[in-house]
């Protein structure tokens, strides 16, 4: 009797012990599946990351010309700068300034330049060589020198160090972006410029150095190297205003009313199942509706951030709505009840003691919905914000591209082999944007955070 | 109630500042041809640096038939101005615009473009014809005297001379006027030396895969050949040329496009560049008439300037005389 349940107890040990391996076996491959996956998706992201800044950093330093420019009074043939005299109307001065300033954009600003450079080469450029010097410095910088001179006048008859961008293509051929033993015929740069570029590099008349023309100046078609996304940070952050000024308002009463206030009904089941359906819509159909509203309809003009911002504001809202609600529901409700109980009135238990311990919530929701809208790109393509603009928007109803249109619009430039790095330094920027948003909303949350 | 009033007065100072801005559009706005977009840009910009009293005009894209579209819906600040086209206006766009009120659609014509086969350089070289094209292109194609689907998978089936490689033809899809000419100046010819095929056949592409049909602009073409390494992609000059280290480019019956082959009309695979400007808006929009002449002033679409550096075939003396009268006298297009 005894042996038996001896017998028994053993044969039920190594049942146990039997499953209890299996199990364990079981576990350590879940486990093992779920550290697959995490690695996986490191390791992608990792790539992302890594070649996306192998790719753009470089380009955050360009090829820079550091050469002293005589403002030649020959070449400069200007009258001075005019003051406004006593008793001048102001309308009769700007007439005055602004013949003034025609005047001095049709000097030949580009000969200062030429003389420069043959300055630093120190030898005698003929003139059927002038197209191969003038491929070095970017065609821009004709203009910041005569920008430069109106700033300041009397630089007239001096020598000063100036820093110019070299041009793109230059850029290229210094950084190695092309390769260098590739025949003439394939080549961008002639042969003379390409030798006159190393002969400057060798002498420290060119470096690398940081620029910050990406940052400060607009885009450019005709002076690539100085293309930059001066004009589309202003474009989104004027989307980004008007997406916080009404989305944020918009949406988290909304979802105050409908989470405190509103009845059960079949009336609000039918408004949350539509906005959760709102939240899932993709954005392209938002812009396709932006298109047709406020541009065929409300006649607000095309490519104007105002319009962008609507759109975005239409795509941002659900997703703000739903974060808000979802903060709103996660407070318990004995807070709301101590709060009826002793007195209080609905609106002031909402306003008093729900809404403030839910505000980590709904400002880490609209953070996360803003930094969303700051990402999107397609449906502002439908609204005419892929143009090509050259001037920082002043207000947000004046055209303007914004920061993922400027690196889709780059990611399209025929010149590869210098946009390929401009483009990341752009996506750089951008998610350097994102990041710090992403982490601004971590550091609320964490502000505001209260456990009971 | 004072915030009830405050609330009516943000509305309406909002609603003031709109209808201010929708009534007094100063920049010109541009859209259309991808293949005009990099020319059009940089006159945009030239213009605006040169001109202290204009602001620099905004250029957007979405191919010559899209940018039409938008030109002809209607007349106001809240429509662009000029519409960038690679090929010329068509009827039944003349219409669509009468339709909404633009009746003066005034054609500017500012130099050529060549189209271009090439392929990556570490690829066979392409010697092409019209009708190698077609015949690597066309849906059907008669064989033992009756129509066929298109039997050739490589390009040496269709003449010894061409290379062993697969055939992969990328395309522009036809919301580009790039396409119309494609058809016009290399399918139509090629499928004239096969008497079989019907003449309104002529425009039917295989459909198994072997032609690729780009909607995008050329950088995507671009990235097509370098996952398809045997295709053979279509180009605007201007695009091959900046990227003459990745790519090579095919003769067309023996001859290379260039600047000069193309000018001379040797290279049988060009066409002329348009830009149409909305009479309507002359008046309203501050810049449009100095924009065009700027745009037709030989400093800014002659031989030396800009736009040629960027790949543009310039016209010659003669036909920019003739432009610029056309824009100056204001004759309004007319369908061919």
């Amino acid at each position: 009797m005894s042996i038996s349940i001896e017998q028994r107890r053993q044969h039920r040990l190594m049942t146990i012990e039997k499953s209890l391996a299996k199990r364990h076996r079981k576990e350590n491959a879940f486990r093992r599946m779920g550290l697959m996956a995490v690695i996986t998706g490191m390791t992608l992201v990792a790539i992302l990351f890594v070649s996306i800044l192998m790719r753009g950093v470089p380009a955050f330093w360009q090829a820079t010309f550091y050469t002293d420019v005589y403002f030649d009074p020959d070449i400069i043939q200007l009258e001075p700068k005019p003051e406004r005299e006593s008793g001048e109307s102001q309308f009769a001065f700007d007439e005055r300034y602004s013949q003034w300033l025609t005047r001095a954009g049709l000097v030949n600003w580009q000969t200062l330049i030429d003389n420069a450079l043959e300055e630093a080469l120190g030898e005698e450029v003929e003139p059927r060589q002038l197209r191969d010097l003038r491929a070095l410095v970017t065609s821009g910088e004709r203009y910041a020198l005569r920008d430069r001179f109106v700033e300041d006048p009397s630089l007239l008859g001096q020598t000063i160090e100036l820093k110019m961008l070299a041009s793109a293509n230059v850029d290229v051929w210094i950084k190695g972006n092309i390769d260098r033993d590739l025949p003439d015929a394939r080549q961008q740069l002639s042969a003379q410029t390409r030798e006159w570029a190393d002969r400057l590099e060798e002498q420290g008349v060119i470096r690398n150095a940081f620029s910050t023309s990406l940052f400060l100046n607009t885009d450019s078609r005709s002076s690539l190297a100085s293309a930059g996304l001066a004009g589309a940070f202003m474009g989104s952050l004027f989307m980004m205003v008007v997406v916080i000024a009404l989305s944020v308002p918009l949406g988290v009463s909304s979802a105050i009313y409908l989470e405190e206030f509103a009845p059960k009904n079949r009336l609000t089941d039918l408004i949350e199942i539509n906005i959760n359906n709102l939240a899932a819509v993709p954005s392209i159909v938002f812009g396709l509706l932006g298109a047709s509203i406020f541009i065929g309809y409300l006649r607000l003009p095309l490519s104007a951030p105002l319009v962008g911002g609507l759109v975005l504001t239409l795509m941002t809202l659900p997703t703000i709505i739903i974060a808000t609600r979802a903060s709103l529901r996660s407070i318990p409700p004995s807070i709301r009840q101590a709060a009826l109980g002793i007195g209080a009135s609905r609106v002031q238990t909402v306003f008093h003691h729900v809404l403030p311990l839910a505000l980590p919530g709904i400002l880490t929701g609209s953070i996360l919905g803003v930094a969303q809208a700051l990402g999107e790109t397609a449906p502002l393509l439908l609204i005419g914000m892929n143009a090509f603009v050259a001037n920082v928007p002043g207000t947000p109803l004046e055209q303007s591209t914004a920061l993922p249109v400027q690196i889709y619009l780059w990611q399209g430039n025929e010149l590869r082999n210098f946009f390929e790095a401009r483009t990341s330094a752009a996506i750089i920027v951008l998610l350097g944007l994102m990041l710090s948003l992403n982490a601004l909303a971590i550091w609320l949350r964490k502000k505001f955070e209260t456990r009971w | 109630m004072k915030k009830h009033t405050l609330s009516v007065a943000v509305v309406a100072g909002l609603a003031a500042c709109v209808s201010t801005a929708a009534m007094a559009r100063d920049t010109i706005q541009i859209a259309g041809s991808s293949t005009v977009l990099p020319f059009a840009s940089i006159v945009a910009e030239e213009f605006g640096n040169t001109y202290a009293e204009f602001n620099t005009p905004v250029v957007g894209s979405g191919g010559s038939s899209g940018g039409l579209r938008q030109f002809c819906q209607g007349v106001g600040e809240n429509t662009i101005d000029i519409a960038n086209a690679s090929r010329s206006i068509r009827s039944g766009e003349i219409e669509s615009c009468a339709e909404n009120g633009v009746n003066e659609i005034l054609e500017v014509k500012f130099g050529y473009d060549g189209i271009v086969f090439a392929s990556r350089l570490d690829r066979a070289e392409f010697a092409l014809t019209p009708e190698h094209v077609f015949k690597a292109a066309a849906a059907q194609l008669p064989q033992d005297g009756e129509l066929v689907d298109n039997p050739y998978t490589r390009w040496s089936e269709i003449d010894s001379s061409l290379p062993d490689q697969e055939i992969v033809l990328v395309i522009p899809a036809s919301n580009h006027g790039t396409r119309e000419v494609f058809e016009e100046k290399v399918i139509h010819p090629g499928c004239d030396t096969v008497a079989e095929v019907e003449d309104d056949a002529c425009n039917n592409l295989r459909g198994d895969g072997r032609i690729v049909e780009i909607a995008g602009d050329y950088t995507e073409t671009l990235a097509r050949l370098d996952a398809q390494e045997d295709a053979v992609g279509v180009f605007g000059l201007s695009f091959y040329d900046q990227n003459r280290d990745r790519l090579q480019v095919a003769t067309v019956d023996g001859v290379t496009p260039s600047l000069e082959t193309i000018g001379s009309g040797e290279y049988p695979v060009s066409r002329p560049l348009f830009f149409y400007v909305k009479g309507e808006h002359l008046d309203v929009i501050p810049g449009l008439a100095e924009y065009t002449e700027f745009f037709l002033n030989e400093m800014t679409s002659g031989y030396g300037s800009p736009l040629e550096d960027a790949g543009l075939i310039p016209m010659d003396e003669e036909e920019r005389a003739e432009a610029l009268e056309q824009f100056e006298s204001r004759t309004v297009a007319t369908a061919e």
